[in-house]
């Protein structure tokens, strides 16, 4: 069908792993969710809360999350170089073997086998198959661009490099350990040393996942799917440098509060607040990109995707640098008011930009239209009321929680139990329970959506993808 | 820009870029002594401390407690003294959390009998009626794994022979399984007949409970 010989199998098969873990990946957050109000979910050691909840979120940032960025990067690749995959056949061999990394990480967590590293959680022998991945991956990215027949290199391209040698670098790092059986080893750090270089990855790992590439993707797809050129070339630059320059710096404010010593703590509040600015900048390039055009909020399905994204993601850089602050991390920290913090990024900004660009990309790569505009305006609706009532319930649930632990009588002395404290989230539980299942609800439409619209005859014969 | 159109040397750039806040604020403070002080005081786990402490890893209890209180009024009520960097010094993995869905524990160790932490691990329902936390009385049907015991011990570096290590699984085995034990009536009421007389992991996981912030409440004591 293509001429140029772009290979988009590689893009379809990394597009429905992404379908298929984000829907698993959602399946498992409803279950645990519903545990926290309500043990009696708890059915087996392998369904239990301490167990499911890093399947949950493995599953979802590194089964959908990846699976999406490798999918749109591998379109973005070859389209911004004008180049063929250079090696097709690793690419599949990579996307069969990240599958199956996954599948064995869903088994072994659910089996007990775990570091407790936040979003390292895999045991050493994955660990491994992980950095031979993402080596294939690298193999590939590196490859097409010494052969791209396009001279400069636009800024979705910086982005996908910064990430790829970004998170060879944290993951090496923070999974460094001495095995001791097939199924379990010890971390190299210890103490202070162990929580120190786990949050400098743990903050990374979500940047170099959640916000440099879905940037990359932001940036390629906006102009794509709106016809508007980015506003600001120059603002793209520094904001560039500046983002990947600052975010390193900021790990420990994960970790306030706590006897790691207080510079570092201090150095990691300063560049969170700086690194407002080069989120911001991204933010702003994106409205005014937009600038004069704004009907097609109303006529243009995928703007809205784009520009909601985009408005959560400054939400949420925004929102992270003042939860970093001491007084206000004295209150917030252990809290609900976090997780929603995260869920915002997570199910409003990453999951909006990939929806879109799977929009976008998936009709173009199988030569059909779109299977049914409304419903990706359904799709867009539910996620959009599913996720703003899962994330202000947890902000509300949050701030009361944070308030009880703090309560005092006028003797001095504590006015809750911590029972009371956790008790009196239940309601808010519930809640987000349902706004969950709208949001899932969306979430299935969106597959549905893909799944018809690759099914259907092909109706476009022209290759109108230059 | 002409480090746009040679991806190579754009990678080395980019690798160096994010490196400066990761020598400062990660690499550097590695070699820092003051990053991870060592006290006389806190001693590593024993060799069924350290079981437990990894049983406490497998079932993810770290997803739900923390282990680090902070230096606020309020938190020193409820939970005790704040946590020390000196306290930290043989973990690995540190199991700090990030999120108080259960209590921090960092300072449980001693608070309550065994007694009460073999009914809670069996049915925290039965402690606390509206708590969430998952029934963990499995735990107590299964006998607890010594194999890998000394191994452990020796990768961690804390200076126990084999003979010791024995010993302490002995020492602790005894103690559990004797008709002396003062709580003795609710383990057995939990534990499974067959496994009264041996080790199981709900013993080992509260081993390690009672271990934690205990070197601390000695060091203040001397101070």
């Amino acid at each position: 069908m293509n001429d140029s010989g772009y290979d988009y199998s590689i893009v379809r098969g990394f597009a429905y792993s992404a379908l298929f873990w984000l829907i698993v990946g959602l399946i498992i957050g409803l279950w645990i969710a519903f545990e926290m109000f309500d043990p009696s979910l708890n059915l087996t050691p392998w369904l239990s809360f301490g167990r499911l909840r890093v399947v949950h979120t493995n599953g979802l940032g590194v089964g959908f999350g990846l699976s999406g960025i490798f999918a749109t990067a591998y379109y973005m690749l070859q389209r911004l170089t004008r180049t063929p995959l250079p090696f097709p056949r690793l690419a599949k061999a990579q996307m069969y073997f990240f599958n199956l990394i996954i599948a064995a990480a869903a088994v072994t967590l659910m089996a007990g086998m775990n570091t407790t590293k936040e979003y390292a959680e895999l045991e050493w022998p994955l660990d491994i198959a992980v950095v031979v991945m993402w080596v294939m991956f690298a193999i590939n990215v590196f490859a097409i661009l010494i052969k791209r027949r396009e001279e400069q290199m636009y800024i979705s391209l910086w982005y996908l490099i910064a990430m790829t040698v970004t998170i060879a670098v944290l993951y090496i790092v923070n999974n460094l350990e001495i095995p001791v059986t097939l199924f379990k080893s010890y971390s190299i750090y210890a103490g202070n040393n162990d929580a120190n270089v786990q949050w400098w990855y743990g903050h990374n790992i979500v940047g170099f996942i959640f916000t440099v590439p879905i940037l990359a993707m932001f940036y390629y797809f906006l102009p794509k799917a709106t016809g508007l050129p980015i506003y600001s070339h120059r603002l793209s630059i520094v904001s560039f440098w500046s983002l990947i320059f600052a975010y390193l710096w900021t790990g420990a404010h994960h970790l306030m509060l706590t006897p790691l010593p207080e510079w570092i703590q201090t150095v990691a509040i300063a560049f969170s607040i700086f690194l407002i600015a080069p989120s911001w900048g991204s933010v702003v390039n994106g409205y005014y990109t937009l600038q004069g055009n704004w009907e097609q909020m109303r006529t243009n399905y995928l703007t809205k995707f784009f520009i909601l994204g985009i408005t959560f993601y400054g939400l949420q850089t925004l929102q992270g640098p003042l939860q970093g602050l001491r007084t206000l991390n004295a209150f917030f920290h252990y809290t609900d008011w976090v997780i929603g913090h995260v869920h915002m990024g997570t199910m409003g900004w990453v999951t909006m930009i990939i929806s879109a660009s799977f929009y976008y990309m998936i009709p173009r790569i199988s030569g059909r239209e779109l299977y049914s505009i409304k419903l990706a305006n359904i799709h867009f609706w539910l996620i959009l009321v599913g996720q703003l009532a899962w994330t202000i319930t947890m902000w509300i649930g949050g701030i009361q929680q944070g308030a009880m632990w703090k309560a005092t009588n006028p003797d001095g002395s504590l006015m809750y139990s911590f029972l009371d404290g956790l008790t009196s989230l239940y309601p808010y539980y519930r809640m987000r329970f349902a706004a969950g299942l709208v949001y899932f609800a969306g979430i299935l439409i969106f597959a549905w959506n893909i799944f018809q619209t690759v099914r259907q005859a092909p109706q476009t014969t022209e290759t109108a993808e230059a | 820009m002409g480090i746009n159109s040679k991806p190579l040397l754009f990678a080395v750039v980019s690798a160096l870029v994010i490196l400066v806040g990761t020598v400062v604020t990660v690499f550097v403070p590695m070699f820092m002594p003051s990053t991870q002080p060592v006290s006389r005081f806190v001693k590593p786990y024993t060799a069924i401390e350290q079981e437990g402490r990894d049983l406490y890893i497998r079932e993810g209890c770290n997803n739900c407690h923390t282990q680090t209180v902070r230096p606020l009024r309020t938190e020193v009520l409820r939970y005790g003294e704040y946590s020390k960097a000196e306290e930290f010094a043989w973990d690995r993995p540190f199991l700090w959390g990030s999120r108080r869905t259960g209590p921090d524990l960092n300072r449980v160790g001693g608070k309550y009998p065994d007694s009460w932490h073999y009914k809670h691990m069996h049915s925290p329902q039965s402690m606390f009626a509206l708590s969430n936390m998952p029934p963990y009385g499995w735990l107590a049907a299964n006998k607890l794994d010594t194999s890998n015991s000394y191994r452990k011990c020796e990768i961690l570096g804390y200076g126990y022979s084999e003979a010791e290590v024995q010993q302490q699984i002995a020492d602790y085995k005894q103690r559990v399984t004797s008709p002396e034990y003062d709580s003795k009536a609710t383990r057995d009421l939990v534990t499974p007949p067959a496994l009264q007389s041996e080790l199981t992991e709900m013993d080992a996981i509260i081993a390690y409970l009672q271990k934690l912030g205990r070197d601390v409440k000695a060091m203040g004591a001397q101070q």
